[in-house]
């Protein structure tokens, strides 16, 4: 068991004719991942990686039964590409694409709404989803994650890697990994990944990373106080982030003195969260958490 | 990215906002005649014109009686070095003001308009304690401040315009006046495609308009390739040359005040290799994002701008290979330092994809490179080495 991904996960890619999208389709394929088509509008009736190509998400529901998507649609036309998805009635949406512009994203959160929890998005702007050894939807390295049965949930794709990378050598396996994402606006939030850890009996403990920006991370500090059963190792990077500037990623900005990982950090010890302030010994708070 | 005030008050005059006359001036001539022209006993207020707040304190902004006055305000302002709370002690240079026609002030009000991270709507937020730090306000009097959220799906709704003028105290004409004034701000936001637009102070004359006596407006830089009108606004001269030139690359490069220069793949993983270094007992010089499919020649650039900063006295490579292949960034850290001549200490950490062949690579290039092998490690030595 695990969560959101698995044996069932049939995936599709919008956007597998592009070089970024054909080549993580054709890795997610080599992990193992049931890749069964891919969508590129005009080239329906092809195909790719010995799958086949459709005109619209619509057709590749009905055809092949997709029930996942990987987006990798650049920013202009990504927003059309997930409400595409959603209307096609995909349970599982994974965008990728990074840059998509926020009022873009306003309108996809509005549509999610109405779909009334039928369709779940995980990103935009994040590294995807993982249940090492079984299936892998995005763009992480497959190679450095091991099963079992520590759950793993972030903004940052690399430092997430920095932790599961951390976590493997320690000989400790994670049962999902899940990027939700450097956006402002994301579809998946850590209390709804939270959630889900919290009823998976095959996770133990998780790891949580946020970053500078918004207040996401202080929320989902009080959810865990009132709700999480499990011991949770939380993470903020940006701790000497200069105030008004944007890092890297379009959420990870201090605005209005607010945002700061100070008083994110502050809120997880409130709320009983391990707390890590080094990158560095994340893997080892984590065994520590878990005796 | 941000505009200008006049700029940002020419955009929303397209909307119906009632903003008084003014005129971009270069010159105290210039500046002298606007004041003339707006009539002989009319006040007039000359306005330094950086991307920065807090302009007022640091005597960007002063008020003129007469067209003399304005001239001798604006031969002051023009070219001065303008600090304010928000530009560093170094300030910005200022090579041009706004000369706005004086307003009869009876109540000064803020209003803002942002996009709500939290509840997926445009956030609207107002205050009758205008002119003031809204951020200060917040903090010592919150029962001041007047929030509400639009969705975006369906637009500013009466009851919105309803409640907040309830609790704004505005009643009668005034009342269809921040209609008009919010239901335009609203529309502009949505139009180019804005990360904010801050009103402060929202005036209320004394013969009961609504006007807008300066405002701020910042854009979302994700949306700009539909927006090229405003594109041609970008004031190249107000934004960091080496950020500048890293956004070039595909590079995100923010400069800090330290002296370890940082090379990282990943926003996360870039703040986290900052906040190593300071726990540590060292300052970083920059945040740099090489991104995630970065060639060798965008690490060869991105060694270039890091060391464009003169304070840089080493400088740490933390790579986490993903899709980024550890051999073509040792190859990169390769071939920029035998270019660029490098003379300061360099730590390269490389895990990930291909590690063994990056690895390999720097091992064999005769170059003096340290090797870590964990963030942890990397951040103390490079500590060390700039000791």
């Amino acid at each position: 068991m695990s969560i959101l991904v698995g044996k069932n996960t049939r995936l599709i890619c919008q956007g597998i004719t592009g070089s970024a999208g054909h080549f993580h389709a054709e890795k997610c394929a080599e992990y193992g991942t049931n890749l069964v088509g891919g969508v590129t509008p005009g080239k329906g009736g092809t195909k790719t990686l010995d799958k086949p190509i459709f005109n619209t998400v619509y057709d590749a529901r009905k055809e092949v039964g997709a029930n996942a998507t990987m987006i990798f649609v650049p920013p202009p036309f990504a927003a059309d590409a997930i409400l595409e998805a959603i209307d096609a009635g995909i349970e599982l949406i994974v965008a990728i694409t990074e840059g998509i512009p926020v009022l873009d994203m306003l309108r996809v959160k509005k549509a999610l709404g109405h779909a009334n929890g039928r369709s779940r998005l995980i990103g935009p702007n994040c590294p995807g989803v993982i249940t090492p050894g079984a299936c892998k939807i995005g763009i992480m390295p497959g190679h450095i994650h091991k099963p079992g049965r520590v759950g793993v949930v972030s903004k940052s794709g690399t430092l997430t890697y920095e932790a599961v990378g951390q976590l493997s050598a320690l000989g400790i396996g994670q049962s999902t990994c899940v990027g939700i994402g450097g956006d402002p606006l994301h579809g998946t939030s850590f209390i709804d990944v939270l959630e889900l850890f919290n009823k998976d009996p095959e996770t133990d403990a998780v790891i949580l990373i946020g970053e500078i920006g918004g207040t996401s991370e202080i929320q989902a500090a009080e959810w865990i106080k009132a709700n999480m059963k499990k011991p949770v190792v939380g993470f903020v990077a940006g701790q000497t982030a200069p105030k008004g500037k944007r890092m890297g990623h379009a959420g990870a900005i201090i605005s209005g003195g607010k945002g700061t990982a100070a008083e994110k950090y502050e809120a997880m010890r409130a709320c009983g969260i391990h707390t890590v302030l080094s990158a560095g010994e994340i893997g080892d708070t984590l065994k520590k958490a878990l005796r | 990215m941000n505009v200008h005030e006049y700029q940002a008050k020419e955009l929303l005059a397209k909307f119906g906002l009632n903003i008084p006359k003014g005129k971009l001036c270069h010159t105290a001539t210039e500046a002298e005649w606007a004041a003339r022209s707006f009539g002989p006993d009319a006040l007039s207020v000359v306005k330094a014109q950086i991307h920065a707040g807090g302009r007022g304190k640091g005597g960007g902004v002063k008020l003129a009686r007469t067209p003399d006055e304005a001239h001798d305000w604006a031969q002051k302002i023009i070219g001065m070095q303008l600090v304010t709370p928000q530009t560093g002690h170094q300030g910005k240079k200022v090579h041009k003001v706004l000369v706005a026609k004086g307003s009869d002030i009876a109540k000064e009000y803020y209003l803002s308009l942002v996009v709500n991270r939290e509840s997926d709507a445009i956030g609207v937020m107002a205050s009758a304690e205008g002119g003031m730090d809204i951020e200060e306000v917040a903090e010592k009097h919150p029962e001041k401040i007047v929030t509400a959220n639009i969705d975006p799906t369906i637009g500013l709704m009466p009851f919105t315009v309803r409640t907040m003028c309830a609790r704004l105290g505005f009643t009668g004409p005034l009342a269809k006046e921040f209609e008009k004034t919010l239901r335009g701000l609203f529309n502009a936001f949505m139009a180019y495609d804005c990360s904010m637009i801050e009103i402060n102070p929202l005036a209320v004359t004394k013969d009961g308009q609504m006007q807008i006596l300066d405002c701020k407006m910042a854009f979302d830089e994700n949306a700009l390739f539909r927006h090229p009108e405003i594109q041609d606004l970008r004031d190249f001269e107000e934004e960091d040359a080496r950020e500048l030139e890293a956004s070039k690359f595909g590079l995100s490069y923010v400069s800090l005040e330290g002296n370890i220069g940082c090379l990282v793949n990943g926003a996360g993983l870039a703040m986290a290799t900052m906040d190593i270094i300071k726990q540590k007992g060292g300052q970083p010089a920059n945040f740099l994002d090489v991104g995630g499919g970065a060639s060798q020649e965008t690490v060869t650039q991105a060694f270039r701008i890091i060391l464009k900063d003169a304070a840089v006295r080493g400088i740490f490579v933390n790579i986490f290979g993903g899709i980024m292949k550890c051999d073509v960034i040792a190859n990169g850290v390769v071939a920029a330092a035998k270019e660029l001549g490098l003379k300061v200490p360099l730590v390269v950490r490389l895990e990930g994809t291909n590690v063994e062949l990056g690895k390999r690579i720097l091992n064999e290039s005769g170059l003096n490179i340290i090797a870590a092998n964990s963030m942890s490690d990397g951040a103390e030595k490079i500590v060390h080495a700039v000791r």
